[in-house]
């Protein structure tokens, strides 16, 4: 299974890489990490005339932790993010999503941009931006813009990069403080992709739960939230009525039936996981944010 | 070094990363790709090669119509039988018709694959599509033909018989009836297959490598199908990476149409397949479905039964039935039911062909059996090892004659085995008296758990034969070669472990050759568990046709009786007097009367040299004798020989979301003497792997179109590390009493029960009865909602509910 | 019949990458991917290709010491990046093939030879370049490590096992050999 052929181009930065865009975008991938690129390429599912290789761009690695949110530049491979210290003690749910994403030796290359411009449904990282209140930066030789993600993501595999157009970074806003992340999916195989994926934030002030927010992976066409808050707020963090929340995330997301798993099963496994992370979530928000330690997997 | 866990010899060439597998080979050699049928059946209006051939890079494209003489036939029939009826086979390239997505349709030859498989692009086929078959239930239903010859769509239909079954069911104090469902997966291996072609214009022949498990069928098969001597072709499987089954068919088209387009082009032509060309066009297997009728009295003792089955053979046929007939005798595993019937229909569907997977139909066959038994068991309310000890064939029995013809033709009688001794242990391995408290405990943690059994018996080291051959050379290296091949078995290591032992030399002087026609030319091939048992006694035989040259011309050489003499470390020496020794090197020069020393060793066996006890009066070669010191012998089995096995697993089912966990994985082997435990055990590993892969991942899955939805490792989930459970062996040995080292066969062993295992201990965790396999959570998700609505029945044993616990059998006391 | 216009050969491009401590230049068209470019170009053949797609593992080699798929990469990306591939592993290679030959092992190679933890070796550089790297981040994992470590290569032959065993007995032979050092 070999890729067809393209023309190649190697820019050396920014501007370089728009100026091609420009001018092949419409028959042009952009290449970062290739972990979900590259398949499609072998396959022959895609045949770009054109791949705009932006790896050699210097400046596209950083990974900034400012007060409101962390930022990646388009490089940053998903290792990089998983491991970086500070954008795990004030951002925890980036590692605890990141431990999802395939398999280590896939997170080595893929970057964690690259993943939301592909805005796979069943994208860990997709959910997560949207769950954070991120967005993404996007560039183009006419300008730069940055796009919410409740407006970058437009389908299963459609964003709302224009053919010219390339992400340059993404940023994932923080959680005010008493806030708890958890995640987890349901896969079959380590690994695989998720069969259904939660992630949710749940802020306690004053020793009761003031808001409650998801997301999810695999189950909706595009990553969005669901705000449990008014069924939740209120309660301890101990007791919050997790089968109610459940419940409205059934109801809430939209699942194909697949091979895999039919949407009836994908379905009660977003009930079954929504009140998972959300007690974990609770349970951590009591912690506060700083001292988040638990990364741990679905 | 027999039964030693010895480091295996190929390893350390391997691990340096210097294997040579097909595609290492033939790094200048033409790429060859196939443009494959992207439907299931089709007619073949029109093929355009003008855009394809104008690439660069493109040397030609060939399709149906450019094949000649005999590649233009069919390929062969490889196993005939009078059962089968209506056969059928494909054509090397389509003519006219393709019968399932993946058939090659046109070979396109070019400077690298990435340009062939552009080219391949450029083909423009114009197909009429046909309607499809697929599944069972369609092929059964008949409406559509997946080929005219075979009314009904059958290929096959046999039926065993041992007694009345259907009186002695009748008659019986209880009866049930079961239907059973298994699905397809394949063997999957982690290198495709690959053909690499040399032709010699010079010599007019041809030097053939292939990812093959059979090197002497590929060069008797090209040979035919080129219309070539068979001297002047020569065949070698290299490095493989993993077999199973699947590279035991031959020949592919490609294996025939590689060598024949390097002689067309006087040109070196290699192929390797990619992975989506392995999931649609190799072979597949496990499909069928099953109805079982048995009659038992109080204490579970199978009177009769009565099994019908329908074994889904893909589009073509050239393995024969093979797979379904192991089914219908391997069924019966260790049990002796009083009268027995087996019927089975092999049916054509227009989807890729069905060949033996590793197992090769014992899976299937004990799936039958072992889901019987355990429903004997819930029925009386009985222990299940009980019902299944009932019925065992005893030590007594043996050699035990099921009254059946086995998979090689021959009486299917069983030469040894001790299944109680082996039920023992594994109810000792695995805690099956402790269970019922264990599972008390878990309940009482809202956890839901069971435990399954399965036993099988295998028979392995199936004819016609192998051969051995030993060479000794002057510097005292063995060489050592046998015709079959290897896919990582360790044949280099275990072979070299027998001859060390038989020649008394060290092992690291022992040099095997597997799968290579110019060093031994009379073979069969690597399947059915057969390797050990095969080449492991022909190169004993042969070992010891060498020693007895050797001891003798050392005697000579000495002035002793050979009878006084051993070999110790390549030293030939007087027992008890290691001061009168001669090396076996020395041994090997002096077995050659030589005119001219090549080196100063060879100088001892020339005319004028010599011990000077020389009898001038005899010739230098004496009569009957022949030069040097070699061996070659052969093993010839009167029938197979039987190994067997017992398997139980706990597993976990999550209450919410059904998601099924293996917590303890047991297994029980009897494979009779073990050259190296060490590789024993990692055949059963892997065979248990394999298992749990089509136990709770592995399915092909077709749409009603024909088109393989899961042909990538994405979609087709083969268990990782994370997947596979810590796996606990105990073994038993009752030696084979048939071959000179009391060997059996080890290689399928471990992926024979487990589905069966498996769909029991999921069954005793829920409550209610797994009659299909392989099974998602999704899937035992959905059955719990039919049971809960009353579509399936409770087991007798009582239902299992998430919060309660309502069970009628007695709790154990713990010991 | 369409027409088509004839197109040109296909461009190569000069590849230069540090292969196993060594420059080592070579032509390829940019769609070349890593793997090929190793095996082909090359002749470093001990990289295995199983699927193209990402999922088996037997292409893993070091980029940067780190571990990643080489079917999911172009060569042409790789330029200018250190790769090290299972002929890299070992400190010194003498000999030739097929047993006549001696062998310098690295820890990792050597506790798969004592573990059985390869069968047919068609994985096994995929997981002896994962686990090299795997051990220098994580050098005493527990059993439950090695295996999540191993949980991304497929392995058909060994059913794991033993790569679990040999993933362990790696980082024993590493405290041994640094004990001795």
């Amino acid at each position: 299974m070999k890729p067809s052929t393209f023309v190649h181009h190697a820019p050396g930065s920014v501007d370089e890489a728009l100026a091609v865009l420009a001018e092949f975008g419409h028959d042009a991938k952009v290449l970062a990490g290739g972990q979900s690129l590259i398949p499609i390429l072998n396959m022959r599912l895609a045949a770009p005339g054109h791949l705009v290789d932006i790896n050699r761009i210097d400046g596209l690695d950083t990974i900034e932790v400012t007060a409101d949110a962390v930022h990646i530049g388009a490089l940053v491979r998903h290792a990089q993010l998983e491991r970086h210290v500070g954008a795990f003690t004030h951002l925890p749910l980036l590692r605890q999503a990141l431990l999802n994403v395939a398999h280590p030796v896939i997170r080595n290359r893929g970057t964690t941009v690259g993943s939301i411009a592909h805005a796979d449904p069943s994208g860990e990282m997709p959910a997560v931006l949207a769950l954070t209140s991120g967005y993404v930066d996007v560039a183009s030789s006419r300008g730069t813009r940055t796009v919410a993600a409740g407006d970058f993501f437009l389908g299963p595999l459609e964003s709302a990069l224009a053919e010219d157009e390339m992400a340059t970074g993404a940023s994932f806003g923080r959680f005010p403080a008493g806030t708890g992340t958890a995640f987890a999916e349901s896969t079959r195989r380590h690994g695989d992709y998720a069969l259904a994926g939660v992630a949710t934030a749940v802020t306690v002030t004053d020793g009761l739960i003031t808001s409650a927010r998801a997301s999810f992976v695999s189950v909706t066409p595009m990553p969005d939230v669901l705000d449990l808050s008014d069924v939740l707020a209120g309660s301890a963090p101990e007791d919050g009525d997790w089968a109610k929340a459940a419940e409205l995330a059934r109801e809430h997301v939209d699942p194909d039936t697949d091979i895999h798993a039919s949407a009836a099963y994908r379905r009660m496994l977003v009930g079954v996981l929504t009140a998972r992370v959300l007690a974990e979530a609770a349970s951590s928000a009591t912690v506060s944010d700083a001292t988040n330690a638990n990364a741990t997997r679905a | 070094m027999f039964g030693a866990p010895v480091q295996r010899r190929e390893d350390p060439r391997l691990v340096t990363g210097n294997g040579r597998y097909l595609d290492d080979l033939g790094q200048d050699a033409l790429a060859a790709a196939f443009v494959r049928s992207p439907y299931a059946h089709a007619r073949i209006l029109d093929i355009d090669v003008t855009d394809a051939i104008e690439i660069p890079g493109v040397i030609a494209i060939y399709t149906y119509e450019d094949l000649d003489a005999k590649t233009a036939e069919r390929l062969p029939l490889l196993i005939p039988h009078p059962d089968l009826t209506n056969p059928m086979t494909g054509y090397c390239l389509a003519r006219e018709v393709v019968k399932h997505v993946g058939e090659a349709v046109v070979m396109v030859v070019a400077t690298d694959r990435y340009v062939a498989e552009d080219a391949c692009e450029r083909v423009k086929v114009d197909y009429e599509q046909l309607p499809v078959v697929v599944g069972l239930e369609k092929s059964r239903a008949a409406e559509v033909l997946v080929h005219a010859e075979a009314p009904g769509n059958v290929a096959a239909h046999m039926v065993q018989e041992v007694g009345d079954a259907a009186a002695a069911i009748a008659t019986a104090p209880h009866r049930l009836s079961l239907s059973l469902q298994i699905e397809r997966s394949a063997s999957m291996p982690m290198e495709g297959r690959g053909v690499y072609a040399r032709w010699d214009g010079d010599e007019q022949s041809i030097r053939l490598y292939s990812s093959t498990q059979t090197s002497t069928g590929v060069r008797a098969a090209v040979a035919a199908k080129l219309g070539m001597p068979l001297a002047k072709v020569e065949c070698i499987a290299p490095d493989v990476g993993g077999g199973f089954g699947v590279k035991i068919v031959h020949p592919w088209p490609e294996e025939v149409l590689i060598p024949w387009a390097a002689r067309r082009l006087d040109a070196e032509v290699k192929w390797v397949e990619d992975r989506r060309e392995h999931f649609i066009s190799s072979a597949h297997e496990r499909a069928q479905l099953q109805d079982v009728e048995v009659g038992f009295d109080d204490a579970g003792r199978v009177l009769g039964l009565s099994v019908k089955f329908w074994h889904d053979n893909g589009a073509y046929t050239p393995y024969g039935i093979i797979t379904p007939i192991i089914t219908s005798t391997q069924l019966l595993g260790p049990y002796k039911p009083g009268a027995y019937r087996c019927e089975f229909f092999s049916m054509y569907t227009t989807t890729v062909m069905v060949t033996p997977y590793r197992g090769a139909g014992r899976p299937q066959g004990v799936f039958a059996m072992e889901r019987t038994m355990d429903a004997i068991a819930d029925y009386l309310g009985l222990d299940r090892t009980d019902v299944r000890s009932a019925n065992f064939i005893q030590v007594e029995d043996m050699p035990y004659d099921h009254g059946l013809l086995f998979q090689d033709g021959r009486p299917l009688i069983y030469d040894s085995g001790d299944f109680p001794a082996s039920l023992a242990k594994l109810k000792a391995l695995v805690g099956w008296d402790d269970f019922a408290a264990y599972r008390t405990q878990a309940e009482a943690q809202g956890r839901r758990v069971g435990l399954g059994i399965g036993c099988y018996v295998e028979g392995t080291g199936v004819g016609p034969y192998e051969g051995g051959h030993i060479q000794i050379e002057t510097t005292g290296r063995v060489n050592v070669s046998t015709g079959l091949t290897s896919q990582g078995q360790g044949h280099q290591t275990v072979f070299a472990q027998i001859v060390a032992d038989e020649l008394g030399v060290p092992i690291d002087d022992v040099f095997v050759t597997t799968g290579d026609t110019r060093r031994f030319g009379y073979a069969v091939g690597t399947f059915a568990s057969r390797a050990a048992v095969m080449s492991g006694n022909a190169i004993a035989l042969a070992a010891r046709n060498v020693r007895e040259k050797a001891l003798r011309i050392a005697g000579e050489a000495l002035e002793v009786d050979p009878g006084d003499l051993e070999i110790v470390e390549g030293i030939v020496r007087v027992k008890g007097d290691s001061e009168s020794s001669i090396a076996l090197a020395t041994v090997a020069v002096l077995s050659n009367p030589l005119r001219y020393a090549f080196d100063e060793s060879a100088k001892a066996a020339t005319q004028f040299v010599g011990s000077g006890n020389t009898d001038l009066s005899k010739p230098p070669v004496a009569e009957g004798e022949e030069p040097g010191l070699e061996g070659k012998d052969f093993y010839s089995p009167p029938r197979a020989t039987f190994a067997n096995g017992m398997h139980a697993a706990i597993v976990e089912t999550d209450p919410q979301t059904a998601e099924i966990t293996i917590l303890r994985y047991c297994v029980v082997h009897d494979c009779g003497r073990m050259i190296n435990p060490m590789i024993v055990e990692g055949q059963v590993h892997g065979g248990v792997a394999q298992g749990v892969g089509g136990a709770l991942y592995e399915r092909m899955v077709y749409d009603d179109a024909g088109q393989l939805l899961n042909a990538s490792f994405m979609d087709f989930l083969m268990p990782y590390a994370s997947e596979v459970p810590h796996i606990e062996t105990d073994h038993l040995e009752t030696p084979s009493p048939l071959n000179p080292l009391g060997i059996k066969g080890a290689g399928e062993a471990g992926c024979i029960p487990v589905s069966a295992v498996i769909a029991g201990a999921i069954e005793d965790a829920e409550g209610f009865p797994i009659t299909s396999m392989p099974i998602s959570p999704d899937e035992l998700w959905d059955l719990r909602r039919q049971h809960a609505e009353g579509l399936i029945p409770d087991l007798r044993r009582g239902s299992r509910s998430v919060a309660t616990t309502t069970r009628t059998t007695q709790t154990t006391p713990i010991a | 019949m369409s027409q088509t216009t004839r197109t040109n050969a296909e461009p190569l491009v000069e590849i230069t990458l540090r292969v196993n401590g060594v420059m080592r230049t070579a032509a390829a068209p940019a769609r070349r991917l890593l793997s090929d470019f190793l095996r082909h170009e090359l002749r470093l053949t001990g990289t295995h290709v199983g699927c193209e797609h990402g999922v088996c593992g037997a292409c893993t080699v070091l980029v940067d010491g780190m571990p990643m798929r080489s079917c999911l990469m172009f060569a042409v990306t790789a330029q200018d990046h250190e790769i090290t591939t299972v002929e890299g592993l070992a400190p010194a290679v003498e000999g030739t093939g097929n047993g006549t030959g001696t062998y310098t092992m690295s820890p990792v190679q050597q506790a798969f030879i004592e573990c059985h933890g390869l069968q047919c070796g068609f994985c096994t550089p995929g997981f002896l370049t994962t686990i090299t790297a795997y051990l220098q981040e994580n050098p005493e994992p527990t059993e439950t490590e090695a295996r999540e470590a191993i949980s991304g290569n497929l392995c058909r032959c060994t059913g794991y096992q033993n790569i679990v065993k040999s993933v362990l007995r790696a980082a024993e032979i590493n405290r041994e050999r640094g004990a001795s050092a």
